[in-house]
């Protein structure tokens, strides 16, 4: 089988842009995997993302999942295998929570009673009381749930990649603390393959069981959280690993 | 007044041929919009050629285009429809692609991400949350047609128009007056029922 998700050598550069967004980058990820990749604004960590779902095209090289070459496969029907959430959640406002969730498994054509038990089933997963939420629209929603309603659309077909897109980057700090720990925790009970863009690098060490750091359109360092830290490739990751130690310091000041 | 009372009937036959002529023109020109926008929507590069193409169009002035089409389609109420139906597709396919475009990116993205079709993200997303500034679009192109429509009566095609240019070459003050009358008041009872159709949305 393989790698679950492996770029060779792909690079991505977008029209009238000086710079690839994607150069020569190559990784491999195995299965059960949550890598973070972080990187400031303008890195191509997004563009790494988009390319796994094909909603950009590689100039060159190869995306493989699961050892399949994705550009061989049917686009729509590698998007459906994939879970896809972003930073500005793009749910359905004129869906409602229940019918959000079950985007997937309808355009799959699973039978009705199989979609709403899976519906059930992920509103308590994320802890929304389904009597109570499945019927309410986006707009009726805090913006933390809205994000677990994103969530459980992006994992009702129980896809075994999640792409998540800074998916935390627009919810306040208190309520972003809390689904980064649930989604470790949902992480925890299943063998799913994430890959998380987040430009915050207590979040990328948190989270990651390797982190992915960008700079440029390469990547920097690929390694886990403890070797990030203790030994950074290059001057931009110790910057990185610097400016935390530097807000953590801050906060000791007023201890 | 006296000449309402005195040709009631007239008008009133003039003013149904002309609701005759709007409402088979809107009923063409939607359906040829609907076609058009889909084109345009899934196919990005042939919107802009189109709505060049059509604004072009639009800025013939509507006495010269019925003019240009009479070889074609010959006098009377084809031509004039002919006509009515090309000059609402700038109108209607200008609105629709603006609403379609005015879409949430990321609800967009998402759609797309979750893996449906491009038709699938049109009908199910774009088109249910692009409603309001699509039946905008119609409001404008159904008034436009009412006045546009009056013009046609030169080719023969019936309608209000008859009444304003019979005014027109007799000098008949009230003939213009009424005629004028009665097409602003229909333009105004069908967008106004539009209007309504609209709130309930």
């Amino acid at each position: 089988m393989g790698y679950a998700i492996e770029f060779q050598d792909v690079t991505k550069t977008f029209r009238g842009a000086g710079r690839p967004a994607a150069d020569h980058v190559d990784f491999a990820a195995d299965e059960g995997e949550f890598i973070t990749i972080l990187g400031s604004s303008g890195c191509g960590k997004t563009t790494l993302l988009k390319m796994v779902n094909r909603l950009y095209e590689p100039d060159s090289g190869k995306i493989t999942l699961f050892g399949t070459d994705i550009s061989t496969m049917d686009v729509v029907k590698v998007r459906r295998r994939i879970g896809y959430v972003i930073q500005q959640i793009g749910l359905f406002p004129h869906f409602t929570v229940g019918e959000n969730i079950a985007i997937v498994p309808r355009l799959l054509k699973w039978e009705k009673e199989k979609v709403d038990a899976r519906v059930e089933e992920l509103l308590e997963l994320i802890g929304l009381e389904p009597e109570e939420y499945k019927n309410r629209y986006p707009a009726q929603l805090s913006g933390g749930q809205q994000q677990r309603v994103g969530l459980a659309r992006a994992l009702a077909a129980d896809p075994k990649i999640l792409l998540m897109d800074e998916p935390f980057g627009a919810i306040d700090s208190i309520t972003r603390i809390k689904l980064q720990d649930e989604l470790l925790g949902l992480h925890r009970g299943m063998e799913k393959t994430v890959l998380f863009v987040t430009h915050d690098i207590e979040e990328a060490l948190k989270m990651g069981t390797r982190v992915m750091i960008m700079n440029e359109g390469k990547i920097v360092q690929f390694d886990v959280p403890e070797n990030i830290i203790r030994n950074p490739a290059d001057g931009f990751v110790k910057s990185l690993v610097e400016s935390a130690k530097a807000k953590e310091q801050f906060w000791e000041r007023f201890q | 007044m006296e000449y309402l009372l005195t040709y009631y009937d007239k008008l009133f036959g003039a003013a149904v041929e002309h609701l005759q002529i709007i409402l088979v023109s809107m009923a063409l020109s939607l359906a040829v919009a609907m076609i058009l926008t889909v084109l345009c929507d899934l196919h990005p590069l042939i919107s802009g050629v189109m709505l060049s193409f059509l604004s072009m169009v639009y800025s013939v002035p509507s006495l010269a285009m019925l003019a240009i089409l009479i070889p074609v389609t010959g006098l009377g109420r084809t031509t004039a429809i002919v006509v009515l139906v090309i000059y609402n597709q700038y109108l209607l396919l200008r609105n629709f692609m603006a609403g379609l475009d005015g879409v949430d990116k990321s609800v967009v993205e998402a759609a797309t991400g979750l893996g449906m079709s491009s038709m699938q993200v049109l009908v199910r997303i774009k088109l249910p949350l692009s409603k309001r500034p699509m039946i905008a679009g119609i409001r404008i192109a159904l008034v436009s047609t009412v006045s546009i429509a009056t013009i046609a009566a030169s080719i023969n095609a019936g309608g209000l128009g008859t009444i304003l240019f019979d005014g027109l070459r007799t000098m008949n003050a009230s003939k213009i007056l009424w005629g004028s009358i009665l097409s602003a008041l229909l333009a105004v009872l069908l967008d106004w029922f539009l209007g309504a159709v609209e709130k309930r949305l």
